[in-house]
């Protein structure tokens, strides 16, 4: 499998990713080689096995409907939350406007 | 696919038809009749404490990004961990709408990017929704031009995550964000294009919102935005293949999707007939203007790419998980009106209009049941008299009184004590209603104001013969043509006796004894 030039700008565009022409002239011939790489996989015979989502029989963990239950994954952190904001004014964040 | 069938939860009593079947409603174009044919995508906000995969909290009206989490904020590294609680209020609800409930179901990533969600994607379910294929009844209400019941089908019910709310109006060159909704879950309830009227599209979503609500998984609160309907809409020649479809986002009343539905399905015939075509395109309605307007999105805005999530295992359900959220499932609503129809002798507008929110129904059993112990009677004998009583005469005395009244004061106690002496015969409608007054006003006991302010009927027989012994006696001249013939003079002398008695009078003591003394 691989992609051609314009698959790339137009992933990069729905990113959001400004991307130039000479980006492009990099960014096209890594796309290919990561698709090759795992292009190898496609190689293995999985007749006969249900698609799974892992290798180890896992089963997924479901929380207790509890707030701030781990102060880790909890609110009440605004301080922390808009830290990296490149503007925050009145506890929102300030992003360029994004109406029409 | 691992499924279970739930389809025989509820035994449905009533008449039904199957859905697909056509309403009469058409739009009269200039070269002829249309049919409309709507479907609707409701996205209902899951009751919760918490997020669906975070533990900040999910309360609505709190000051900015206070109810964000590191989760929320799709900080490198952080994992999300699923609710249960918004896992069981899908399945519950699945099994309020006859659905199949899927064990096996799973997430994926819907990419799209916007200043609303931090992710970059949003977590959805596309391939391996929670809740399968199940139905939603609409009963019949010719007032509301419902000439039939029918049956509109549900494809499936999936959960997500909400998005945060952005600010437009507060910063001249900038947008605010809010990520406080952000990561809340999300329930969305798609329709199949069933529906054929703005009448059955707002009957579908006001009964969406009753179950919801009997369920308890969503507290429909269309103000606050707890539930949203995108409507879709197309046209068509009366039995000719499906038309293109728009879609209408984000209307938050039952008023408004009718509206859209209407201004929607005519502006297409309108284009059509002018000979031009209708794109598959989004829509906002716009209620100041009551139109629908394009949204004028970019084309390639809608290739959301989406894959499996690899940060979240498959959702595997357990029968025992199953069997206790079904045990949890109240009456619902058309269990409930059979109910009152078959056991309690309702008629199907009062069995309707009690049985459509959980406040009603709830303030109505309760005093059934209060009713029905004090006077130690069967709850079928006094469930007309009740439900008069709950919908029209108690409202009517709350109403009248405005804010003179005190809502406190309205207990199922209350209310209970003057239906047991109305149907003891010992006052009137009249003064149960103006006991209830001075009980809304003041809080006291009815009983003692019944006594106290003399509010009570006279039902005993040595007064009343008093009484009807006067009136003839002084109205000999009708006795004489009454006992002539003039049978029609007999509501005449009730008359006069009950207001000889100032109205207090029994009145079916006062018939009794007026048919023995006139024999």
């Amino acid at each position: 499998m691989s992609v051609d030039r314009a698959t790339v700008a137009k992933i990069a565009s729905l990113a959001r990713i400004n991307m130039s022409e000479a980006d492009l002239d990099t960014m096209v011939p890594e796309f290919n080689t990561i698709l090759n790489f795992v292009d190898q996989l496609s190689e293995v015979d999985v007749s006969g096995v249900e698609p799974m989502t892992a290798v180890i029989p896992n089963k997924l963990r479901l929380r207790a409907d509890a707030v701030n239950a781990d102060p880790l994954t909890g609110g009440g952190i605004r301080d922390k939350i808009l830290a990296n904001a490149p503007v925050a004014e009145h506890g929102f964040f300030g992003v360029p406007k994004v109406i029409e | 696919m691992l499924a279970l069938h739930w389809k025989n939860a509820l035994a449905l009593q009533l008449n039904r038809r199957s859905g697909g079947e056509m309403s009469n409603y058409r739009i009269q174009g200039a070269t002829g009749e249309w049919e409309v044919v709507i479907g609707l995508e409701v996205h209902a906000q899951v009751t919760s404490e918490a997020k669906l995969f975070s533990s900040s909290s999910t309360q609505f009206g709190a000051e900015p990004n206070t109810q964000v989490s590191l989760i929320d904020a799709a900080m490198p590294g952080m994992l999300p961990v699923p609710n249960q609680e918004c896992i069981r209020q899908a399945v519950r609800t699945g099994m309020a709408i006859n659905a199949q409930i899927n064990k096996y179901s799973r997430f994926d990533r819907k990419n799209y990017f916007y200043a609303d969600l931090p992710q970059g994607y949003q977590i959805s379910q596309l391939y391996h929704p929670i809740v399968g294929e199940g139905e939603l009844l609409i009963e019949a209400d010719e007032k509301a031009g419902l000439p039939e019941d029918k049956v509109i089908g549900i494809e499936r019910i999936h959960v997500e995550q909400d998005a945060g709310k952005l600010m437009h109006d507060q910063h001249p060159t900038m947008s605010y964000v809010d990520l406080n909704r952000c990561g809340v879950a999300l329930m969305e309830i798609v329709s199949r294009p069933d529906m054929t009227s703005p009448a059955e599209a707002g009957a579908y979503l006001a009964k969406l919102r009753s179950i919801l609500r009997y369920v308890g998984s969503c507290d429909g609160n269309m103000d606050q935005g707890s539930m949203r309907a995108d409507v879709n809409v197309s046209v068509r020649r009366p039995g000719e293949e499906l038309g293109t479809r728009t879609e209408t986002k984000n209307v938050n009343s039952v008023r408004f999707v009718m509206q859209v539905v209407e201004v929607e399905a005519q502006r297409q015939v309108d284009l059509i007939e002018d000979g031009g075509t209708v794109v598959q395109e989004t829509r906002l309605f716009d209620p100041t203007s009551g139109t629908t307007r394009s949204m004028r999105s970019k084309e390639d805005a809608h290739d959301y790419r989406y894959f499996p999530d690899p940060d979240l295992l498959p959702v595997e359900l357990d029968d025992a998980f199953l069997e206790d959220c079904k045990a949890s499932l109240p009456e619902l609503p058309d269990a409930k009106r059979a109910r009152y129809i078959e056991k309690l002798g309702l008629s199907v507008y009062n069995a309707r209009e009690l049985t459509a929110e959980v406040e009603t129904f709830g303030r109505f059993e309760t005093l059934l049941a209060e009713t029905a112990k004090i006077l130690g009677k069967d709850e079928s004998a006094l469930a007309t008299q009740v439900a008069n009583w709950s919908l029209s005469i108690a409202p009517g005395v709350l109403k009248s009184l405005g804010d003179e009244a005190n809502p406190a004061y309205s207990t199922a106690e209350a209310q209970a004590k003057i239906l047991k002496m109305q149907d003891a015969g010992e006052i009137s409608g009249g003064q149960a209603k103006e006991i209830y007054e001075i009980v809304l006003k003041t809080g006291r006991d009815a009983e003692e104001i019944a006594e106290a302010e003399g509010l009570k009927q006279v039902s005993d027989t040595g007064a009343i013969e008093a009484k009807i012994d006067e009136v003839l006696a002084a109205n000999q001249d009708k006795v004489e043509q009454y006992r002539g013939g003039k049978d029609k003079l007999f509501g005449f002398f009730v008359g006069q006796t009950m207001k000889a008695m100032q109205g207090k009078g029994n009145p079916a003591v006062v018939n009794e004894l007026l048919k023995q003394k006139l024999g």
